[in-house]
């Protein structure tokens, strides 16, 4: 379904990605790790257009984001994202927050987007906070309401950008559960994130970037198992063994 | 304070509140006039369209290095020239107040803009919002809050300035008392009078500003 294909971007003279090919099929979960300043977050970013690409090209489906001439806006409404630090409107309920984007880009009715919003907001447990205001949640409650916005578009695939690195230790499971359930229901994903127990859990194939190249894409488990360049040896050594 | 001679206030009350009126009504007319057309140069500046926002500076650089009282007379002798019959003192110091506060305005509104984070026009792109939707829905109702209490500073400063439309014959608050002032020989009284009145006025604005800066640390 995405299809990233060798892929650079610079920012003036500095090469933040080089080289990057990868893709996510239907229903697969990939996910995207790697040491900080790696160009993990610069890469999903490229895949909605929020960051420009220099070389190469992306797809979703039967689109190209990388093209001059593809209608951006309406190709991001068919793709969620979830950010690191939220970026729920802070001056809307969560109810508002879930029935901006539906209304407004997808053309349903208040009554309609309403209950949407009401079923999303059930099923990530928060439902009696349905009409607070984002800064009244816990950063665990955000990103949990921040996810069901992104669902209430319906989207074709979810990309989701460290959603955990914001948050309190004790918040993280809250987060990671929705996204568990969201990835067995088939939904097609691509997560940015150190979080190696959920990449065990669900991912199908594993990216590992360092220095704005992608180093290994390998299923899950031989990632694991068996990583084979010394950098991501390095790696899952300093992030697992403490 | 013996000498103070109190009546001269009293009995010109009405006069002096005629020209009071005219300087709040002209005061209120020139921020909404000036919020809206700036937030209108604001938005060109930020545009990323050269033609708008070349458009937007030129013009928001240009007033601002000119004193409000000569753009009060361009529009004073330009407006009749340009639309071809006079249209009187209120409208054409309007016109100036509007032109000229909208070029302060937009600097504080743009400032204000630039203030709301990144990843929120992010977040309305994601979501598939146009430009304009995520101005409208996402940026501007984030910065104004931000804003209003520059904003409202900037109205006080407004307030004061209107005294400056005496050069096209208007009686606003400061020359009405003028006029009482030599008419009735009471210097001292009438501008100790209009100064008073000037400071509630504006200390009250401040306190509201402080009040408003005070809720949104809370």
């Amino acid at each position: 379904m995405i299809t990233i294909d060798n892929v650079s971007k610079w920012y003036g003279d500095f090469r933040v990605l080089t080289d990057c090919t990868t893709k996510v099929d239907t229903g697969e979960v990939v996910v995207v790790c790697g040491p900080s300043g790696s160009g993990k977050s610069t890469l999903i970013k490229c895949v909605n257009g929020l960051e420009p690409v220099q070389q190469g090209t992306i797809r979703v489906e039967e689109t190209e984001v990388t093209a001059r001439r593809t209608n951006l806006t309406k190709l991001r409404a068919r793709i969620g994202m979830v950010f690191q630090h939220f970026e729920l409107y802070p001056h809307m309920s969560v109810r508002a927050n879930l029935c901006l984007g539906q209304e407004k880009v997808l053309g349903r009715s208040s009554d309609e987007a309403n209950a949407k919003a009401e079923a999303l907001i059930d099923r990530v447990g928060l439902k009696e906070h349905i009409e607070k205001f984002p800064g009244q949640l816990s950063g665990g409650q955000q990103q949990r309401v921040a996810i069901s916005r992104a669902l209430a578009m319906d989207p074709i695939a979810m990309l989701f950008d460290e959603p955990t690195s914001a948050l309190d230790p004790e918040m993280i499971n809250e987060v990671l559960d929705v996204m568990v359930e969201l990835a067995q229901d088939g939904m097609t994903m691509m997560v940015v994130t150190h979080e190696m127990g959920f990449a065990r859990k669900v991912a199908d194939r594993v990216v590992f970037m360092d220095e704005g190249a992608i180093v290994e894409d390998r299923a899950t488990e031989a990632f694991f198992g068996n990583p084979e360049s010394a950098r991501a040896q390095d790696f899952l050594s300093k992030i697992l063994n403490h | 304070m013996g000498d103070f001679d109190y009546a001269v206030i009293w009995n010109n009350l009405p006069f002096l509140w005629e020209g009071l009126k005219l300087s709040l009504w002209l005061t209120f007319l020139a921020i909404i006039g000036g919020i809206v057309l700036g937030t209108g140069l604001a938005l060109m500046r930020l545009s990323g369209f050269l033609p708008l926002s070349l458009f937007a500076a030129t013009y928001v650089n240009l007033i601002r290095s000119v004193p409000l009282i000569l753009v009060i007379f361009w529009f004073y002798f330009l407006v009749p020239l340009a639309i071809g019959r006079p249209i009187g003192g209120f409208y054409s110091a309007l016109i100036a107040f509007v032109m000229f506060e909208a070029a302060y305005y937009s600097e504080i509104i743009r400032a204000g803009i630039q203030s709301v984070r990144q990843g929120q026009v992010h977040a309305g792109q994601a979501t598939g919002l146009s430009y304009w939707q995520i101005q409208r829905y996402v940026v501007l109702p984030q910065a104004f809050r931000n804003m209003i209490p520059i904003l409202v500073t900037q109205g006080i400063i407004l307030f004061q300035d209107t005294s400056l439309v005496f050069v096209v014959s208007l009686r606003d608050f400061m020359t009405v008392s003028s006029i009482v002032a030599r008419t009735e020989g009471r210097l001292v009284e009438m501008y100790v009078f209009a100064a008073i009145i000037y400071f509630i006025i504006c200390f009250a604005g401040s306190m509201f500003v402080r009040r408003l800066q005070k809720a949104k640390t809370a």
